[in-house]
């Protein structure tokens, strides 16, 4: 049944029907309302969960890392300042294989100090091997906690994850959302039983430290199981959609793209208003269309080359900048697009919280058309 | 699509008015959205929030710029703000005032004023507005009914305060009724 | 206004923002009953309120917020909070 709620208590309930068992988080906006939530939960025998308090956000994850290795299923929420003082713990708690999952509510670094919008903070961990889920609405938002939970802790994949979603503009957004029920969700996502944790009566010891002879073997098996984590994705999406109706098998997902000449590739919240655009600009006789990235990692390189074979250009639309480069989407297309004949055209847009509206997506198809990219989209000039 | 765009000041309860509008609207049967987009988050400072009403699902994210009705919690803003920049033609422009307007609605254009902080402050003994502005709201477009207010109210707060609320809404929706 | 490089700023920033039309209750001083203890400049707390040539503390409307706080702390009972008409 749907039901109108705000992004981030619909983000909680989710957790909560997952059962986690241990939850650490520090409050930072617009994180906030997410753990707030949980903790209500906690305190008042609606989840039966330790929710440890802590003094930073290094704790709340150095606190996640181990009830995770003791063998809990582990919650934990962050955004921006919050998530770069995670940075050491992030790196350990992938390498230790620990399926830790954590929301993003996608905010600005500073400094400049901004509490708004863009995705340079879990972009900036992407190196850090951990899968990262965009979400284009609450319902997606949702959904992509329970699909997180299943597939990064099967033992084929046994690493964390993000699921991110926009902060203010869906974390703060009240809008309908179907939630299942508990019954629902433990048909989809058994009990967590790592084969091996922390016991005091069977003792073992996580990320130990290896020697030349292994680091570098490692690091391969690590990022091997990031990439096949891929098959891990695609079947556990299509399990979702036999039991709940939404398909969340695919990690990219195309709108209009069958005829498209001018294809946009976006992330997260920005998806909805570009396909609206699109709507406008098809009733026009415009052929564009829209490549969504929902799973940035593991890159589905694969299914995007495929996905946009026809096309004749690709505007790329970043809401990050990989500073002295380019936007980190927009580097990740042209290496998956190599060889290709397709034009890649980047956008920084919407950093801090700059509001995008249809008319700036429908002049970014403009400016692809005309070859015009790797461009910082609607400078004002006048206070530069 | 209508839509709608609430100009307040933090504290004045502007988001939490779009909320239950949105909340109000659903239980209508439309679809419905609210966001909020914060200035600076403290009080009195200006802050806007608005809601989206249609007949689908909403995908559309961008703030409001041409809305259809525009809702003022505090007029000192009119000054400091272009609050209605944008209306179209035929909207509705609720401003919460005791004066007379000394400033014009762009043509075409609809104006209710409503004292709602006497309301307020006479019946929730607080000058936080927004519960009336959402009964005048409700008497001014037709957009949300009244009953479901009520319900959006009662199941946001404990129950003496939600019955102030109620009645402080209740009195701003009679009097634009017997205004209109 | 061009950016500061780094986006630093020099203090005395928050003078533009006047915050005097965030009031909804005003302060209305009673010299008469006022004792020039000073207490209401020390309280309030956005410093907006002086003492003139007379003695006399007279608070700055523009950048007054109604916060009621020195009308709440005054010792002589001299300032009241009165609804602004709006």
């Amino acid at each position: 049944m749907l039901e109108i709620t705000e992004g981030s208590l619909a983000v909680a309930e989710a957790v909560r029907l997952c059962r986690p068992q241990v939850i650490a988080a520090y409050p930072i906006t617009p994180q906030t309302h997410i753990v707030e939530a949980l903790a209500d939960m906690v305190a008042n025998c609606k989840l039966d969960a330790d929710y440890i308090t802590v003094e930073s956000e290094f704790s709340a994850l150095s606190a996640c890392l181990g009830a995770s290795a003791a063998g809990s299923r582990t919650y934990s929420a962050t955004t921006s300042q919050g998530l770069a003082l995670m940075f050491e713990v992030c790196f350990n708690v992938a390498g230790m294989r620990l399926p830790i999952i954590m929301t993003i509510a996608n905010r600005a670094l500073g400094a400049p100090l901004s509490i708004w919008n863009d995705q340079q903070d879990s972009i900036s961990l992407r190196d850090s091997g951990w899968l990262q889920f965009y979400a284009e609405d609450n319902q997606e938002a949702t959904d992509l906690h329970y699909i997180a939970y299943r597939v990064c802790e099967d033992p084929a994949v046994a690493l964390p994850a993000f699921v991110c979603f926009d902060g203010f503009i869906l974390s703060h957004t009240y809008e309908p959302v179907e939630q299942l029920n508990q019954a629902d969700v433990d048909k989809y996502l058994p009990k967590f039983a790592p084969k091996e944790r922390l016991d005091a009566a069977d003792p073992i010891s996580f990320g130990m430290y290896a020697t030349p002879e292994y680091y570098h073997e490692f690091r391969y098996a690590h990022d091997k199981a990031l990439k096949d984590s891929a098959a891990v994705i695609k079947k556990a999406g299509e399990e979702f959609k036999k039991l709940f109706g939404r398909d969340y098998g695919a990690m990219v997902e195309g709108y209009l793209l069958d005829d498209a000449e001018t294809v946009i590739v976006a992330m997260g919240s920005i998806c909805g208003t570009t396909k609206d655009a699109i709507d406008e600009m098809r009733a026009t006789g415009k052929k564009v269309g829209l490549l969504k990235v929902r799973v940035f990692r593991p890159f589905p390189s694969e299914e995007l080359s495929k996905a946009l074979a026809g096309a004749k250009r690709i505007a790329v639309l970043d809401k990050n900048i990989s500073l002295g480069s380019k936007g980190a989407l927009a580097l990740e297309i042209r290496d998956a697009l190599y060889g290709s004949r397709v034009s890649v055209f980047g956008y920084i847009i919407g950093l801090g919280g700059r509001d995008v509206r249809k008319k700036d997506i429908k002049e970014i198809v403009a400016l692809a058309e005309k070859g015009q990219g790797d461009i910082f989209y609607g400078l004002r000039k006048e206070v530069l | 699509m209508r839509e709608l765009r609430i100009h307040g000041r933090g504290g004045q309860g502007s988001v939490t008015a779009a909320e239950l509008i949105a909340v109000a609207a659903f239980e209508g049967g439309v679809f419905s959205q609210a966001f909020p987009a914060f200035g600076v988050e403290r009080r009195g400072a200006p802050v806007q929030a608005f809601v989206r009403f249609d007949d689908k699902m909403i995908r559309k994210r961008s703030q409001i710029y041409e809305p259809d009705y525009i809702i003022v919690q505090d007029s000192t803003l009119i000054k400091d703000v272009n609050v209605f920049l944008g209306v179209k033609k035929g909207g509705i422009v609720i401003v919460n005032t005791e004066k007379a307007p000394d400033y014009k609605v762009p043509d075409g254009v609809k104006l209710i004023t409503i004292d709602a902080t006497s309301i307020a402050l006479k019946v929730i003994g607080l000058p936080i507005t927004n519960t009336s502005l959402m009964g005048a709201f409700a008497a001014a477009t037709g957009e949300i009914k009244f009953s479901a207010l009520e319900n959006a109210l009662r199941h946001r707060f404990p129950k003496e305060l939600a019955e102030k609320n109620i009645e402080a809404a209740r009195q701003a929706f009679e009097t634009v009724k017997r205004a209109a | 206004m061009a950016l500061a490089v780094g986006c630093r700023a020099r203090p005395g920033k928050a003078r533009d923002n006047k915050t005097g039309s965030w009031r909804v209750f005003k302060p209305s001083f009673d010299h008469e009953k006022c004792t020039q203890c000073g207490t209401c400049k020390t309280i309030c707390p956005e410093g907006c309120i002086s003492e003139d040539t007379d003695g006399k503390f007279i608070p700055d409307y523009q950048y007054c917020k109604g916060c009621g706080l020195c009308a709440e702390e005054c010792p002589g009972e001299a300032i009241t909070m009165k609804q602004e008409e709006k």
